[in-house]
Protein backbone atom coordinates (compact mmCIF):
# COMPACT_ATOMS: atom_id res chain seq x y z
CA UNK A 1 0.00 0.00 0.00
CA UNK A 2 1.08 3.57 -0.55
CA UNK A 3 2.27 5.60 2.38
CA UNK A 4 -0.64 7.35 3.99
CA UNK A 5 0.31 10.79 5.23
CA UNK A 6 0.36 10.47 8.99
CA UNK A 7 0.69 12.95 11.75
CA UNK A 8 4.18 12.88 13.23
CA UNK A 9 4.32 10.90 16.42
CA UNK A 10 1.56 8.45 15.58
CA UNK A 11 2.73 4.87 15.48
CA UNK A 12 0.84 2.06 13.79
CA UNK A 13 1.43 -1.32 15.37
CA UNK A 14 2.53 -3.99 12.93
CA UNK A 15 -0.43 -5.57 11.18
CA UNK A 16 -2.96 -3.05 12.43
CA UNK A 17 -5.16 -1.48 9.76
CA UNK A 18 -3.99 1.99 8.90
CA UNK A 19 -6.32 4.59 10.23
CA UNK A 20 -6.21 8.22 9.31
CA UNK A 21 -6.40 10.99 11.88
CA UNK A 22 -9.68 11.27 13.75
CA UNK A 23 -12.21 13.66 12.33
CA UNK A 24 -13.67 16.48 14.39
CA UNK A 25 -16.85 14.55 15.16
CA UNK A 26 -14.84 11.54 16.25
CA UNK A 27 -12.65 13.65 18.48
CA UNK A 28 -15.48 15.29 20.40
CA UNK A 29 -16.53 11.73 21.27
CA UNK A 30 -20.17 12.51 22.01
CA UNK A 31 -21.40 11.40 18.60
CA UNK A 32 -19.35 8.20 18.68
CA UNK A 33 -20.56 7.47 22.21
CA UNK A 34 -24.14 7.96 21.06
CA UNK A 35 -23.52 5.55 18.17
CA UNK A 36 -22.21 2.96 20.61
CA UNK A 37 -25.19 3.42 22.87
CA UNK A 38 -27.43 3.04 19.84
CA UNK A 39 -25.84 -0.33 18.98
CA UNK A 40 -26.28 -1.68 22.51
CA UNK A 41 -29.82 -0.33 22.64
CA UNK A 42 -30.72 -2.08 19.39
CA UNK A 43 -29.27 -5.33 20.77
CA UNK A 44 -31.15 -4.84 24.03
CA UNK A 45 -34.49 -4.12 22.37
CA UNK A 46 -34.15 -6.94 19.82
CA UNK A 47 -33.21 -9.53 22.41
CA UNK A 48 -35.82 -8.29 24.88
CA UNK A 49 -38.49 -8.54 22.17
CA UNK A 50 -37.40 -12.06 21.25
CA UNK A 51 -37.27 -13.16 24.90
CA UNK A 52 -40.80 -11.86 25.32
CA UNK A 53 -41.97 -13.69 22.20
CA UNK A 54 -40.35 -16.90 23.44
CA UNK A 55 -42.19 -16.58 26.74
CA UNK A 56 -45.50 -16.78 24.91
CA UNK A 57 -44.18 -19.53 22.63
CA UNK A 58 -43.56 -17.55 19.45
CA UNK A 59 -40.54 -17.15 17.15
CA UNK A 60 -38.67 -20.05 18.69
CA UNK A 61 -36.38 -20.25 15.66
CA UNK A 62 -35.02 -16.74 16.31
CA UNK A 63 -32.42 -16.80 19.03
CA UNK A 64 -32.47 -14.21 21.79
CA UNK A 65 -29.33 -15.48 23.50
CA UNK A 66 -26.45 -17.46 22.09
CA UNK A 67 -25.81 -19.12 25.43
CA UNK A 68 -26.28 -22.88 25.71
CA UNK A 69 -28.12 -23.71 28.91
CA UNK A 70 -25.70 -26.49 29.74
CA UNK A 71 -27.26 -29.23 31.85
CA UNK A 72 -30.58 -28.96 30.02
CA UNK A 73 -29.21 -28.25 26.57
CA UNK A 74 -26.07 -29.89 25.22
CA UNK A 75 -23.87 -28.55 22.52
CA UNK A 76 -23.58 -30.45 19.28
CA UNK A 77 -20.73 -32.95 19.25
CA UNK A 78 -19.60 -33.96 15.75
CA UNK A 79 -20.30 -37.70 15.28
CA UNK A 80 -16.68 -38.59 14.55
CA UNK A 81 -15.19 -36.71 17.50
CA UNK A 82 -13.34 -38.86 20.02
CA UNK A 83 -15.27 -38.94 23.25
CA UNK A 84 -15.50 -41.28 26.24
CA UNK A 85 -14.53 -44.89 25.50
CA UNK A 86 -16.76 -47.91 25.57
CA UNK A 87 -16.08 -51.61 25.06
CA UNK A 88 -18.22 -53.34 22.48
CA UNK A 89 -19.95 -56.64 23.30
CA UNK A 90 -20.27 -59.72 21.18
CA UNK A 91 -23.71 -60.98 20.22
CA UNK A 92 -23.75 -63.20 23.29
CA UNK A 93 -23.02 -60.20 25.50
CA UNK A 94 -19.44 -60.97 26.45
CA UNK A 95 -16.86 -58.23 25.82
CA UNK A 96 -15.22 -58.35 22.43
CA UNK A 97 -11.87 -57.62 23.99
CA UNK A 98 -9.40 -60.51 23.82
CA UNK A 99 -6.89 -59.03 26.20
CA UNK A 100 -4.15 -58.66 23.57
CA UNK A 101 -2.67 -55.55 25.30
CA UNK A 102 -2.37 -53.70 21.96
CA UNK A 103 -4.18 -50.66 23.32
CA UNK A 104 -2.28 -50.72 26.58
CA UNK A 105 0.97 -50.89 24.62
CA UNK A 106 0.21 -48.08 22.20
CA UNK A 107 -1.37 -45.75 24.74
CA UNK A 108 0.93 -42.70 24.94
CA UNK A 109 -0.59 -41.59 28.22
CA UNK A 110 -0.38 -45.08 29.74
CA UNK A 111 -3.88 -44.77 31.08
CA UNK A 112 -5.07 -48.28 30.18
CA UNK A 113 -4.51 -51.16 32.57
CA UNK A 114 -5.54 -54.65 31.51
CA UNK A 115 -5.41 -57.91 33.43
CA UNK A 116 -6.25 -60.83 31.15
CA UNK A 117 -7.56 -64.25 32.12
CA UNK A 118 -8.36 -67.44 30.27
CA UNK A 119 -11.63 -67.43 28.39
CA UNK A 120 -13.93 -70.42 29.04
CA UNK A 121 -14.67 -70.57 25.30
CA UNK A 122 -11.98 -72.84 23.77
CA UNK A 123 -12.04 -70.86 20.51
CA UNK A 124 -11.02 -67.66 22.30
CA UNK A 125 -7.72 -67.43 24.03
CA UNK A 126 -8.12 -64.63 26.58
CA UNK A 127 -10.64 -62.21 27.98
CA UNK A 128 -10.10 -59.16 30.18
CA UNK A 129 -10.38 -59.72 33.90
CA UNK A 130 -9.78 -56.06 34.52
CA UNK A 131 -9.91 -53.28 31.96
CA UNK A 132 -9.35 -49.86 33.57
CA UNK A 133 -9.02 -46.55 31.77
CA UNK A 134 -7.88 -43.62 33.85
CA UNK A 135 -9.68 -40.72 32.19
CA UNK A 136 -7.68 -38.34 34.33
CA UNK A 137 -4.62 -39.36 32.30
CA UNK A 138 -6.23 -40.11 28.94
CA UNK A 139 -5.34 -37.65 26.17
CA UNK A 140 -8.18 -38.77 23.87
CA UNK A 141 -5.76 -39.50 21.01
CA UNK A 142 -7.78 -42.48 19.80
CA UNK A 143 -4.72 -44.69 19.30
CA UNK A 144 -6.35 -47.48 21.32
CA UNK A 145 -9.28 -47.51 18.89
CA UNK A 146 -6.90 -47.67 15.93
CA UNK A 147 -4.79 -50.39 17.51
CA UNK A 148 -7.56 -52.75 18.53
CA UNK A 149 -7.58 -55.81 16.24
CA UNK A 150 -11.06 -56.83 17.41
CA UNK A 151 -12.75 -53.40 17.10
CA UNK A 152 -13.55 -53.87 20.78
CA UNK A 153 -12.84 -50.36 22.04
CA UNK A 154 -14.59 -47.37 20.53
CA UNK A 155 -14.84 -43.70 21.41
CA UNK A 156 -18.34 -42.88 20.20
CA UNK A 157 -20.38 -42.35 23.37
CA UNK A 158 -20.37 -38.54 22.78
CA UNK A 159 -19.88 -38.12 26.50
CA UNK A 160 -17.64 -35.11 27.02
CA UNK A 161 -18.76 -33.94 30.45
CA UNK A 162 -16.49 -36.23 32.44
CA UNK A 163 -16.03 -35.21 36.03
CA UNK A 164 -15.48 -36.89 39.38
CA UNK A 165 -14.88 -35.80 42.93
CA UNK A 166 -11.56 -37.67 43.21
CA UNK A 167 -8.77 -38.96 41.00
CA UNK A 168 -9.90 -42.49 41.67
CA UNK A 169 -13.35 -41.53 40.49
CA UNK A 170 -11.91 -40.80 37.07
CA UNK A 171 -10.90 -44.43 36.59
CA UNK A 172 -13.40 -46.34 34.46
CA UNK A 173 -13.71 -50.07 35.13
CA UNK A 174 -14.74 -52.80 32.73
CA UNK A 175 -18.37 -52.71 33.86
CA UNK A 176 -18.64 -48.97 33.25
CA UNK A 177 -16.96 -49.33 29.87
CA UNK A 178 -19.33 -52.11 28.90
CA UNK A 179 -22.34 -50.04 29.96
CA UNK A 180 -21.48 -47.34 27.42
CA UNK A 181 -23.78 -46.98 24.45
CA UNK A 182 -23.16 -45.25 21.13
CA UNK A 183 -24.98 -41.94 21.52
CA UNK A 184 -27.69 -40.83 19.17
CA UNK A 185 -26.37 -37.89 17.19
CA UNK A 186 -27.31 -34.62 18.81
CA UNK A 187 -29.11 -31.92 16.93
CA UNK A 188 -26.63 -30.16 14.70
CA UNK A 189 -25.67 -26.70 15.84
CA UNK A 190 -23.00 -24.31 14.71
CA UNK A 191 -20.10 -23.08 16.82
CA UNK A 192 -22.33 -20.60 18.62
CA UNK A 193 -24.74 -23.34 19.65
CA UNK A 194 -27.38 -22.14 17.22
CA UNK A 195 -29.43 -24.92 15.73
CA UNK A 196 -28.62 -25.60 12.12
CA UNK A 197 -31.66 -26.29 9.98
CA UNK A 198 -31.91 -28.50 6.96
CA UNK B 1 -46.03 20.52 65.48
CA UNK B 2 -45.95 16.76 65.87
CA UNK B 3 -47.98 16.44 62.71
CA UNK B 4 -45.37 18.44 60.82
CA UNK B 5 -42.68 16.13 62.10
CA UNK B 6 -44.77 13.11 61.14
CA UNK B 7 -45.30 14.52 57.63
CA UNK B 8 -41.58 15.11 57.19
CA UNK B 9 -40.78 11.61 58.44
CA UNK B 10 -43.37 10.21 56.06
CA UNK B 11 -41.90 12.12 53.12
CA UNK B 12 -38.41 10.97 54.05
CA UNK B 13 -39.62 7.40 54.23
CA UNK B 14 -41.28 7.64 50.82
CA UNK B 15 -38.09 9.05 49.29
CA UNK B 16 -35.99 6.41 51.04
CA UNK B 17 -38.33 3.69 49.82
CA UNK B 18 -38.04 4.94 46.24
CA UNK B 19 -34.26 5.26 46.34
CA UNK B 20 -33.52 2.03 48.20
CA UNK B 21 -35.77 0.04 45.91
CA UNK B 22 -34.47 1.48 42.67
CA UNK B 23 -30.87 1.16 43.89
CA UNK B 24 -31.45 -2.34 45.22
CA UNK B 25 -32.98 -3.60 41.99
CA UNK B 26 -29.94 -2.21 40.16
CA UNK B 27 -27.82 -5.22 41.07
CA UNK B 28 -30.38 -7.36 39.28
CA UNK B 29 -30.76 -4.91 36.40
CA UNK B 30 -27.00 -4.74 36.00
CA UNK B 31 -26.82 -8.50 35.55
CA UNK B 32 -29.86 -8.95 33.36
CA UNK B 33 -29.51 -5.86 31.20
CA UNK B 34 -25.87 -6.57 30.45
CA UNK B 35 -26.85 -10.13 29.60
CA UNK B 36 -29.57 -9.06 27.20
CA UNK B 37 -27.28 -6.49 25.58
CA UNK B 38 -24.56 -9.09 25.13
CA UNK B 39 -26.88 -11.83 23.77
CA UNK B 40 -26.70 -13.84 26.98
CA UNK B 41 -29.27 -15.11 29.47
CA UNK B 42 -27.95 -13.65 32.68
CA UNK B 43 -28.81 -14.94 36.13
CA UNK B 44 -31.55 -17.56 35.88
CA UNK B 45 -30.50 -20.25 38.36
CA UNK B 46 -30.37 -18.84 41.89
CA UNK B 47 -33.29 -20.15 43.86
CA UNK B 48 -34.66 -22.99 45.91
CA UNK B 49 -37.56 -25.39 45.87
CA UNK B 50 -39.78 -26.19 48.81
CA UNK B 51 -39.75 -29.80 49.97
CA UNK B 52 -42.29 -29.49 52.77
CA UNK B 53 -45.71 -30.79 51.60
CA UNK B 54 -47.47 -27.72 53.01
CA UNK B 55 -45.33 -25.32 50.96
CA UNK B 56 -45.02 -27.32 47.77
CA UNK B 57 -47.72 -25.32 46.04
CA UNK B 58 -45.31 -22.36 46.12
CA UNK B 59 -42.88 -24.04 43.73
CA UNK B 60 -44.76 -23.16 40.51
CA UNK B 61 -45.01 -19.59 41.82
CA UNK B 62 -41.27 -19.51 42.46
CA UNK B 63 -40.32 -20.85 39.04
CA UNK B 64 -40.76 -17.61 37.03
CA UNK B 65 -39.03 -15.68 39.82
CA UNK B 66 -36.05 -17.99 39.65
CA UNK B 67 -36.16 -17.95 35.85
CA UNK B 68 -35.92 -14.16 35.85
CA UNK B 69 -33.02 -14.30 38.30
CA UNK B 70 -34.88 -12.18 40.83
CA UNK B 71 -33.48 -14.21 43.71
CA UNK B 72 -29.89 -13.50 42.66
CA UNK B 73 -29.69 -10.26 44.72
CA UNK B 74 -30.85 -12.29 47.71
CA UNK B 75 -28.07 -14.78 47.12
CA UNK B 76 -25.60 -11.90 46.76
CA UNK B 77 -26.79 -10.41 50.01
CA UNK B 78 -26.51 -13.73 51.83
CA UNK B 79 -22.98 -14.11 50.55
CA UNK B 80 -21.97 -10.59 51.57
CA UNK B 81 -23.54 -10.79 55.01
CA UNK B 82 -22.09 -14.21 55.73
CA UNK B 83 -18.53 -13.09 55.00
CA UNK B 84 -16.02 -12.38 57.71
CA UNK B 85 -15.98 -8.84 59.08
CA UNK B 86 -12.34 -8.24 58.33
CA UNK B 87 -10.18 -5.17 58.64
CA UNK B 88 -6.65 -4.94 57.30
CA UNK B 89 -3.65 -5.48 59.54
CA UNK B 90 -2.01 -2.15 60.29
CA UNK B 91 -5.00 -0.21 59.04
CA UNK B 92 -7.10 2.19 61.09
CA UNK B 93 -9.83 -0.13 62.17
CA UNK B 94 -12.37 2.48 63.24
CA UNK B 95 -11.97 4.62 60.14
CA UNK B 96 -11.94 1.55 57.95
CA UNK B 97 -15.30 0.50 59.35
CA UNK B 98 -16.84 3.98 59.17
CA UNK B 99 -15.72 4.95 55.65
CA UNK B 100 -18.55 3.07 53.85
CA UNK B 101 -21.03 4.66 56.26
CA UNK B 102 -19.84 8.14 55.34
CA UNK B 103 -19.98 7.34 51.67
CA UNK B 104 -23.47 5.84 51.83
CA UNK B 105 -24.78 8.56 54.14
CA UNK B 106 -23.74 11.41 51.86
CA UNK B 107 -25.05 9.53 48.86
CA UNK B 108 -28.47 9.31 50.55
CA UNK B 109 -28.67 12.78 52.12
CA UNK B 110 -28.64 14.50 48.73
CA UNK B 111 -32.04 13.06 47.92
CA UNK B 112 -33.68 15.18 50.61
CA UNK B 113 -33.56 18.20 48.30
CA UNK B 114 -35.05 16.45 45.26
CA UNK B 115 -38.74 17.25 44.70
CA UNK B 116 -40.82 14.32 43.53
CA UNK B 117 -44.13 16.13 43.19
CA UNK B 118 -45.84 19.50 43.41
CA UNK B 119 -47.63 20.76 46.52
CA UNK B 120 -50.17 18.31 47.84
CA UNK B 121 -53.25 19.87 49.45
CA UNK B 122 -54.70 17.47 51.98
CA UNK B 123 -56.81 18.15 55.10
CA UNK B 124 -56.18 21.89 54.91
CA UNK B 125 -52.41 21.46 54.72
CA UNK B 126 -50.03 22.28 51.89
CA UNK B 127 -47.38 19.60 51.69
CA UNK B 128 -44.56 20.23 49.26
CA UNK B 129 -43.55 16.78 48.03
CA UNK B 130 -39.91 17.21 48.90
CA UNK B 131 -38.18 16.05 52.06
CA UNK B 132 -36.34 19.28 52.83
CA UNK B 133 -37.45 22.51 51.25
CA UNK B 134 -34.06 24.16 50.76
CA UNK B 135 -33.71 27.42 48.92
CA UNK B 136 -30.14 26.44 48.03
CA UNK B 137 -31.40 23.17 46.52
CA UNK B 138 -28.80 21.77 44.23
CA UNK B 139 -25.88 23.54 45.94
CA UNK B 140 -26.73 21.36 48.91
CA UNK B 141 -26.80 18.28 46.69
CA UNK B 142 -23.40 19.12 45.22
CA UNK B 143 -22.04 19.78 48.69
CA UNK B 144 -23.19 16.35 49.80
CA UNK B 145 -21.75 14.74 46.67
CA UNK B 146 -18.50 16.55 47.44
CA UNK B 147 -18.52 15.29 51.01
CA UNK B 148 -18.95 11.78 49.64
CA UNK B 149 -15.28 12.03 48.63
CA UNK B 150 -14.47 11.80 52.34
CA UNK B 151 -15.82 8.27 52.48
CA UNK B 152 -13.60 7.27 49.57
CA UNK B 153 -10.49 9.03 50.84
CA UNK B 154 -10.98 7.57 54.31
CA UNK B 155 -11.39 4.10 52.87
CA UNK B 156 -8.14 4.52 50.94
CA UNK B 157 -6.20 6.01 53.83
CA UNK B 158 -7.37 3.59 56.48
CA UNK B 159 -6.74 0.44 54.43
CA UNK B 160 -2.95 0.35 54.87
CA UNK B 161 -2.70 -0.52 51.21
CA UNK B 162 -0.90 1.66 48.70
CA UNK B 163 -3.09 0.56 45.82
CA UNK B 164 -6.22 1.45 47.75
CA UNK B 165 -4.68 4.79 48.63
CA UNK B 166 -3.82 5.51 45.00
CA UNK B 167 -7.36 4.56 44.04
CA UNK B 168 -8.71 7.01 46.60
CA UNK B 169 -6.45 9.75 45.25
CA UNK B 170 -7.67 9.03 41.73
CA UNK B 171 -11.26 9.15 42.95
CA UNK B 172 -10.74 12.45 44.77
CA UNK B 173 -9.05 14.13 41.80
CA UNK B 174 -11.68 12.83 39.39
CA UNK B 175 -14.59 14.00 41.52
CA UNK B 176 -13.07 17.43 42.09
CA UNK B 177 -12.32 17.83 38.37
CA UNK B 178 -15.81 16.95 37.27
CA UNK B 179 -17.61 18.79 40.04
CA UNK B 180 -16.31 22.02 38.54
CA UNK B 181 -17.96 21.23 35.21
CA UNK B 182 -21.05 19.97 37.00
CA UNK B 183 -21.45 23.27 38.84
CA UNK B 184 -20.67 25.34 35.76
CA UNK B 185 -23.31 23.62 33.63
CA UNK B 186 -26.03 24.07 36.23
CA UNK B 187 -25.38 27.83 36.31
CA UNK B 188 -27.00 27.98 32.89
CA UNK B 189 -30.13 26.36 34.34
CA UNK B 190 -30.10 28.82 37.26
CA UNK B 191 -29.85 31.73 34.87
CA UNK B 192 -32.81 30.48 32.84
CA UNK B 193 -35.15 29.69 35.72
CA UNK B 194 -33.82 32.30 38.16
CA UNK B 195 -33.68 30.13 41.26
CA UNK B 196 -31.43 27.73 43.14
CA UNK B 197 -34.48 26.03 44.66
CA UNK B 198 -35.08 22.76 42.86
CA UNK B 199 -38.84 22.95 43.41
CA UNK B 200 -38.88 26.41 41.76
CA UNK B 201 -36.70 25.16 38.90
CA UNK B 202 -39.13 22.31 38.26
CA UNK B 203 -42.12 24.69 38.42
CA UNK B 204 -40.35 26.94 35.93
CA UNK B 205 -40.09 23.99 33.55
CA UNK B 206 -43.89 23.75 33.42
CA UNK B 207 -44.07 26.79 31.15
CA UNK B 208 -44.37 26.39 27.38
CA UNK B 209 -42.02 27.69 24.71
CA UNK B 210 -43.80 29.13 21.66
CA UNK B 211 -47.00 27.78 23.12
CA UNK B 212 -46.28 24.08 22.50
CA UNK B 213 -42.81 22.97 23.59
CA UNK B 214 -42.42 22.30 27.34
CA UNK B 215 -39.76 24.63 28.71
CA UNK B 216 -37.64 21.75 29.95
CA UNK B 217 -33.97 22.26 30.69
CA UNK B 218 -32.95 20.03 27.83
CA UNK B 219 -34.67 22.32 25.32
CA UNK B 220 -33.30 25.61 26.68
CA UNK B 221 -29.86 24.20 27.63
CA UNK B 222 -29.14 21.31 25.22
CA UNK B 223 -25.36 21.65 25.47
CA UNK B 224 -25.57 22.08 29.23
CA UNK B 225 -27.63 18.90 29.40
CA UNK B 226 -25.01 16.81 27.59
CA UNK B 227 -22.19 18.30 29.64
CA UNK B 228 -24.07 17.82 32.90
CA UNK B 229 -24.94 14.25 32.09
CA UNK B 230 -21.34 13.43 31.18
CA UNK B 231 -19.93 15.09 34.28
CA UNK B 232 -22.54 13.42 36.46
CA UNK B 233 -21.66 10.09 34.87
CA UNK B 234 -18.09 10.72 35.96
CA UNK B 235 -19.34 11.45 39.46
CA UNK B 236 -20.91 8.00 39.74
CA UNK B 237 -17.46 6.44 39.26
CA UNK B 238 -18.83 3.73 37.02
CA UNK B 239 -17.55 2.67 33.60
CA UNK B 240 -16.44 4.58 31.47
CA UNK B 241 -15.23 6.70 34.38
CA UNK B 242 -14.36 3.87 36.75
CA UNK B 243 -10.69 4.68 37.23
CA UNK B 244 -11.09 4.91 41.02
CA UNK B 245 -12.27 1.29 41.09
CA UNK B 246 -11.07 -0.45 37.94
CA UNK B 247 -11.80 -3.77 39.60
CA UNK B 248 -10.53 -5.84 36.70
CA UNK B 249 -6.98 -4.49 36.44
CA UNK B 250 -6.05 -1.23 38.20
CA UNK B 251 -6.98 -1.69 41.80
CA UNK B 252 -9.34 0.71 43.49
CA UNK B 253 -10.08 2.28 46.83
CA UNK B 254 -12.17 -0.56 48.24
CA UNK B 255 -9.57 -3.23 47.65
CA UNK B 256 -9.39 -4.02 51.35
CA UNK B 257 -13.14 -4.24 51.81
CA UNK B 258 -15.19 -7.39 51.85
CA UNK B 259 -18.55 -8.58 53.06
CA UNK B 260 -21.20 -6.08 54.09
CA UNK B 261 -18.79 -3.15 54.04
CA UNK B 262 -18.01 -3.82 50.39
CA UNK B 263 -21.73 -4.25 49.79
CA UNK B 264 -22.29 -0.77 51.16
CA UNK B 265 -19.82 0.68 48.66
CA UNK B 266 -21.61 -1.16 45.90
CA UNK B 267 -25.01 0.05 47.09
CA UNK B 268 -23.68 3.60 47.37
CA UNK B 269 -22.57 3.40 43.74
CA UNK B 270 -26.07 2.41 42.72
CA UNK B 271 -27.56 5.14 44.94
CA UNK B 272 -25.32 7.65 43.17
CA UNK B 273 -26.55 6.34 39.83
CA UNK B 274 -30.12 6.95 40.97
CA UNK B 275 -29.03 10.38 42.24
CA UNK B 276 -27.65 11.28 38.81
CA UNK B 277 -30.83 10.06 37.16
CA UNK B 278 -32.97 12.07 39.62
CA UNK B 279 -30.85 15.22 39.23
CA UNK B 280 -30.86 15.03 35.44
CA UNK B 281 -34.62 14.53 35.53
CA UNK B 282 -35.11 17.43 37.91
CA UNK B 283 -32.83 19.93 36.21
CA UNK B 284 -33.21 19.07 32.54
CA UNK B 285 -36.26 16.90 32.00
CA UNK B 286 -38.95 18.70 33.91
CA UNK B 287 -38.76 16.78 37.21
CA UNK B 288 -42.30 15.88 38.12
CA UNK B 289 -43.74 17.90 35.24
CA UNK B 290 -45.81 16.00 32.74
CA UNK B 291 -46.21 17.77 29.38
CA UNK B 292 -49.34 19.98 29.31
CA UNK B 293 -50.43 18.90 32.80
CA UNK B 294 -51.50 21.86 34.92
CA UNK B 295 -52.94 22.06 38.41
CA UNK B 296 -56.46 21.62 37.03
CA UNK B 297 -55.70 18.94 34.47
CA UNK B 298 -54.40 18.67 30.95
CA UNK B 299 -54.46 21.78 28.78
CA UNK B 300 -53.23 20.86 25.32
CA UNK B 301 -51.78 23.48 22.97
CA UNK B 302 -54.52 22.79 20.40
CA UNK B 303 -57.07 23.89 22.95
CA UNK B 304 -58.44 20.59 24.23
CA UNK B 305 -58.81 20.25 27.98
CA UNK B 306 -59.09 17.22 30.23
CA UNK B 307 -59.96 17.96 33.83
CA UNK B 308 -58.12 15.86 36.40
CA UNK B 309 -58.73 15.99 40.14
CA UNK B 310 -56.05 17.26 42.51
CA UNK B 311 -54.99 13.82 43.75
CA UNK B 312 -54.93 12.56 40.19
CA UNK B 313 -52.63 15.40 39.16
CA UNK B 314 -50.27 14.71 42.06
CA UNK B 315 -50.27 10.99 41.29
CA UNK B 316 -49.46 11.65 37.61
CA UNK B 317 -46.65 13.97 38.68
CA UNK B 318 -45.06 11.47 41.07
CA UNK B 319 -45.38 8.62 38.57
CA UNK B 320 -44.00 10.81 35.79
CA UNK B 321 -40.98 11.62 37.98
CA UNK B 322 -40.43 7.96 38.78
CA UNK B 323 -40.69 6.88 35.15
CA UNK B 324 -38.17 9.51 34.09
CA UNK B 325 -35.78 8.45 36.84
CA UNK B 326 -36.08 4.78 35.86
CA UNK B 327 -35.53 5.64 32.20
CA UNK B 328 -32.37 7.51 33.06
CA UNK B 329 -31.19 4.63 35.22
CA UNK B 330 -31.69 2.45 32.17
CA UNK B 331 -29.73 4.87 29.99
CA UNK B 332 -26.91 5.06 32.53
CA UNK B 333 -26.78 1.28 32.65
CA UNK B 334 -26.70 1.09 28.85
CA UNK B 335 -23.82 3.57 28.74
CA UNK B 336 -22.03 1.57 31.41
CA UNK B 337 -22.29 -1.55 29.25
CA UNK B 338 -21.35 0.25 26.04
CA UNK B 339 -18.26 2.37 26.51
CA UNK B 340 -14.76 1.26 27.46
CA UNK B 341 -12.86 2.94 30.25
CA UNK B 342 -10.97 6.17 29.65
CA UNK B 343 -7.27 6.41 30.19
CA UNK B 344 -6.37 8.67 33.10
CA UNK B 345 -4.83 11.40 30.94
CA UNK B 346 -7.88 11.28 28.66
CA UNK B 347 -10.09 11.67 31.71
CA UNK B 348 -8.27 14.76 32.92
CA UNK B 349 -8.02 16.07 29.36
CA UNK B 350 -11.77 15.67 28.86
CA UNK B 351 -12.61 17.24 32.19
CA UNK B 352 -10.32 20.26 32.25
CA UNK B 353 -9.47 20.99 28.62
CA UNK B 354 -12.74 20.16 26.89
CA UNK B 355 -15.75 20.18 29.18
CA UNK B 356 -14.82 23.06 31.47
CA UNK B 357 -14.15 25.60 28.68
CA UNK B 358 -17.28 24.52 26.83
CA UNK B 359 -19.40 24.80 29.96
CA UNK B 360 -17.97 28.26 30.66
CA UNK B 361 -18.75 29.28 27.07
CA UNK B 362 -22.24 27.89 27.63
CA UNK B 363 -22.70 30.28 30.57
CA UNK B 364 -21.55 33.24 28.50
CA UNK B 365 -23.80 32.38 25.56
CA UNK B 366 -26.77 31.76 27.87
CA UNK B 367 -26.25 35.15 29.50
CA UNK B 368 -26.01 36.84 26.13
CA UNK B 369 -29.18 35.19 24.86
CA UNK B 370 -31.09 36.07 28.03
CA UNK B 371 -29.91 39.69 27.73
CA UNK B 372 -30.99 39.82 24.10
CA UNK B 373 -34.41 38.32 24.86
CA UNK B 374 -34.95 40.84 27.67
CA UNK B 375 -33.74 43.73 25.51
CA UNK B 376 -36.00 42.86 22.59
Amino acid sequence: MENVARKPGTVTPAGAPKRGPLSFWERIYVVEAARGVWITTVHFCRNMWRHTLHLVGLAKDKQAAVTVQYPEELRYVPPRSRTRHRIVRREDGSPRCVGCMMCETICPARCIYIVAEEDPDPNIEKRPKRFDIDLGMCVFCGFCVEACPEDAIRMDTQMVDLAAYSRNGMILTLDQLLAGEPAAPREATNALGERVHG
Amino acid sequence: MWIDVAIKVGLAMVMMLIVINIAGIHSWVERKQSAVIQDRWGANRAGFTFRAPLLRWLNPVMRPIIYLGLLQPLADLMKLVAKENWSPVGGMKWLHASAPFFYLLFAFVGFSAIPFGDTLHVAGRDISLQVAHLNVGFVFIFAMAGLGVYGIVLSGVSSNNNYAFLGAVRAASQMISYEVTLGATVIGIVMVYGSLDLQEIVRGQGALLWGWLPKWGVFVQPLGCILFFTAALAETKRIPFDLPEGESEIIGYFTEYSGTKFGMFMLADFVETVMVAALTTTLFFGGWQFPYLHASGFVFPWGAQVAVGHYGVVAIQVISFLIKVVLFCWLLMTIRWTLPRFRYDQLMDLGWKRMLPVSLANIAVTGLVILLIEAL
